[in-house]
């Protein structure tokens, strides 16, 4: 009795309350990391973005200039279309003879297409309409991304050039418009010529070729565990060795499946490297396992009395799954092989230990010829370490979060209409 | 130029075995539907009579392909082109002669065409198994190729790798250049670095959301975290490279410590930031799973909620918990993408975190990539590397599910 009283008293004694004003306190403390370890998260994806996004949206955009020159004269007509350019360009400016002057104004613009646009008007007596990229320094200029306040020498742009510059803004002969070279050509060794054709034609292919092994291969084998598969006996511990084959193989370093690749079907078979052949192959393996644990999720969250009654009303086996269970799972199952598409698409250490990382400057034909992926291609710009690079990466970046957005938006959509069409 | 041949030969297939199936439907519709049977039904509806005929046409045709595909020589002149066609257009014909002739009321087709699917099933489920082999058998061949040359000791335990530098002419300072020590240790230091961040934060992200979280927090959190899991590898390799990097450096410099901008803390960072989707959905499924009983047995006695997380929650989840850590540790070691671009490649055997250090996937990727004969010891060893790599990350996972299964067991 004695011990009741002392509780009694014990709980609004001062002490009590003391305990349990920490004990509120703690209770706080763990909420309160709780929201940091939340907060935390959110702030590292949004400081990921955020980097990526600010450097890589001006890349979408380039700046072109307007220039009209004059006429070659005729003292220039035996010198090449370049040095031409370079007399033409100096007049319009109104430089000297000297060699360096010439060469840094040149240097400005994208010197190939100018030439090639000032060759193919130089035989006409007109003045010389030239519509040209600027150079990706000159670019960076415009978007404001050139320290001014660092002296010249540290500088991409010396003192006279960014004259240059200037006055061209000032005559209103520079216009900003949207980087199209950017999906159409293939890698170049300068950064404002660089496109993503080769990597989103090799990446697309890789995507094609491994959904199209992998998906059948990977629900058939899902369909086989989950109905027809043996449970007991011998064969039993067969199906369980494979099932927990099949999870091991899920969390297996992607990087060795390029190893498999690379001792199977390069080493042995002799299929070129760097192709999308192999690549489509390597990740289809890859995919498997995802696609397997996937559709067998699916499978299982199917009603067992569905088949049963199919089953009761003297269908054969394959019938009563193939008829009423799959159909059933289609929608979830579809889901979890667009998701493992989306995995293709970005995974990249395979594709390094198979070649792809070869610099590719025409756009691939068949899966056959050479190419790269859009993950490689934001590898190797990465690498580079001039920082109009660094930028195309990013805007590498954005192509393919907008594309793997995409795809799983699609995911969405499809599994929302296919359980709309099942209710009815 | 693509041999047109082949192609031809698919369409010819294709025409056989849609033939074979009109042909073999018409004569079922017409012999079973007039139900000759004096007793009973037939054994089978025309469709599936007509689908053995066309599946069995489409098996013929394409092992005489393969056949024809495997003995066919370089030079291959347009009269054996010729013979092969026909020797696919009569094997396809024979088939349906066959099949046609098989149409009667008490041929069990329909169950012939299920025996046939349900063994192609069978043989697509073992893919997983050959995939394994193929892994398993590849990198073991490979690397006992290295090791005639390298010793396993020498591999494991020599603390100097220099790979481009190996010569194997028997010199002097050929011995210990491919001592693997300071790379698995760099692995092993950026793992635990990722470690941890991504176990308390995964953790607590876990708690919070499914015992705390607010509904409006939670729809808005969730998906965020879901975002994270979707990032490419890439990009965090990226982001470690551009933006991280450069920021513990200056921070470093700023401190009075000297950091390389590719740092064995900024690749572990970003490595922990991406594992913490893994860890948080793996330790939701764990505390989910724990019983309701218990958590009203420790709040009806007066517990705070997180006194019953601490003390009751967590300490019933622990093994899942622990086996959750593992698969994410087997995650942080087997990851390329950051470690390559953000961690750097020179071995150095340091624990100063603000240096750069290697990886064994760093060493696999820098070994394979680029120009080179495939038997040079340099080549192979990147096997080796790629073999130690998958029996940890295997031993791991095996410990791992074995853990969460049990767990998952005694639970229910």
């Amino acid at each position: 009795m004695s011990v009741g009283r002392d509780m009694t008293l014990s709980l609004f004694s001062e002490e009590a309350m003391g305990r349990m004003k920490q004990r509120r306190a703690s209770e706080r403390r763990f909420r309160l990391y709780g929201r940091a370890c939340i907060l935390f998260s959110i702030l590292a994806l949004g400081w990921l973005l955020f980097s990526v996004f600010s450097t890589g949206l001006s890349a979408f955009s380039k700046h072109w200039v307007a220039l009209e020159l004059s006429a070659p004269t005729a003292e220039s007509t035996g010198q090449s279309d370049r040095q031409r350019l370079i007399i033409a360009l100096a007049e319009r400016f109104e430089l000297g003879e000297d060699s360096d002057e010439r060469r840094d104004l040149l240097s400005l613009f994208s010197a190939t297409v100018a030439t090639e646009q000032f060759r193919a008007q130089a035989e006409l007596d007109e003045t010389i309409q030239l519509s040209v990229p600027v150079s990706s320094d000159a670019d960076r200029f415009f978007k404001g991304r050139i320290d001014l306040s660092s002296p010249e020498a540290q500088r991409a742009l010396t003192d006279q050039q960014i004259g240059w510059l200037n006055e061209m803004k000032e005559e209103g002969v520079i216009s900003r418009r949207f980087n199209a070279g950017l999906f159409t050509n293939a890698d170049s060794r300068s950064p404002e010529h660089a496109g993503l054709a080769t990597a989103i034609f090799g990446s697309v292919m890789i995507v094609l070729i491994s959904g199209i092994i992998a998906i059948p291969v990977g629900i058939g084998a899902a369909i086989y565990l989950d109905s027809f598969a043996p449970r007991t006996g011998w064969a039993g511990h067969l199906t369980r060795t494979l099932e927990v084959n099949i999870n091991n193989l899920a969390a297996v370093p992607a990087i060795v499946f390029g190893l498999l690749g690379l001792a199977i079907f390069i080493n042995l078979f002799g299929l070129a490297r760097s192709i999308p052949l192999v690549g489509g192959l390597v990740m289809a393996l890859r995919m498997f396992p995802t696609i397997v644990i996937a559709s067998r999720s699916a499978l299982q969250a199917v009603p067992e009395s569905l088949t049963d009654s199919a089953l009761s009303l003297g269908a054969s086996r394959i019938q009563a799954v193939f008829n009423h269970k799959v159909p059933m799972a289609t929608p979830s199952m579809l889901t979890g092989a667009i998701i493992g598409m989306a995995q293709a698409l970005g995974e990249t250490a395979p594709l390094l230990i198979i070649g792809m990382v070869a610099f590719v400057t025409t756009v691939p034909e068949t899966p056959l010829d050479p190419a790269t992926a859009l993950p490689v291609q934001i590898f190797l710009w990465s690498g580079s370490a001039e920082a109009a690079w660094a930028e195309v990466s990013s805007a590498a970046i954005i192509v393919l979060l907008m594309v793997l957005i995409m795809i799983n938006g699609l995911a969405v959509i499809i599994r929302e209409r296919l359980q709309r069409q099942r209710k009815i | 130029m693509i041999d047109p041949i082949p192609v031809y030969m698919m369409v010819i297939l294709l025409a056989l075995m849609w033939g074979s199936y009109r042909l073999i439907f018409g004569r079922a519709d017409r012999l079973l539907a007039t139900d000759e049977t004096t007793f009973g039904w037939p054994a089978a509806q025309p469709r599936h009579h007509a689908r053995l005929g066309a599946v069995v046409c489409g098996f013929v045709g394409i092992a005489i392909f393969l056949l024809g595909w495997q003995i066919r020589p370089p030079e291959a002149g347009q009269l054996w082109d010729a013979v092969w066609i026909l020797a696919l257009l009569s094997g396809g014909m024979g088939v349906t002669a066959v099949s046609l002739f098989n149409v009667r009321p008490f041929f069990a087709a329909r169950a012939r065409v299920e025996q046939l699917a349900e063994t192609g099933l069978m043989l697509l489920s073992l893919v997983a198994l050959l995939t394994t082999v193929g892994i398993i058998g590849s990198l073991v061949f490979e690397a006992s190729l290295f090791f005639r040359d390298v010793s396993i000791f020498e591999f494991l335990f020599g603390t100097q790798w220099s790979p481009q530098t190996a010569i194997r002419a028997g010199g002097a300072g050929q011995s210990g250049a491919f001592g693997s020590v300071a790379v698995f240790f760099g692995t092993f230091m950026i793992a635990l670095i990722a470690m941890c961040v991504a176990a308390p934060v995964g953790l607590m992200v876990a708690i919070y959301l499914s015992e705390y979280a607010s509904r409006r927090t939670r729809a808005f959190a969730k998906p965020a975290i879901e975002i994270l899991a979707g990032i490419p590898t890439v990009v965090y390799g990226f982001f470690a490279l551009i933006t991280v990097g450069p920021v513990i450096r200056d921070a470093a410099a700023w401190i009075g410590l000297g950091a390389s901008s590719q740092s064995a803390l900024a690749a572990g960072l970003v490595m922990g930031v991406m594992i913490i989707p893994l860890v948080s959905s793996l330790s939701d499924d764990v505390i989910r799973a724990v019983p309701l009983s218990l958590r009203h047995a420790s709040t009806s006695l007066g517990a705070t909620p997180s006194e019953t997380l601490r003390g009751v929650v967590l300490r019933s989840a622990m093994p899942g918990i622990v086996g959750a850590m593992l698969l994410a540790v087997s995650r942080a070691i087997g990851e390329t993408m950051i470690v390559v671009m953000a961690a750097g490649q020179a071995a150095n055997l340091t624990a100063n975190p603000l240096e750069a250090v290697t990886t064994v996937t760093v060493q696999i990727v820098a070994l394979l990539t680029g120009d080179q004969v495939f038997d040079s010891p340099r080549t192979l060893a990147a096997f080796a590397l790629g073999l130690v790599l998958f029996v940890i990350t295997l031993l791991l996972n095996i410990g791992a599910l074995a853990v969460v299964h049990r767990y998952r067991t005694s639970n229910e």
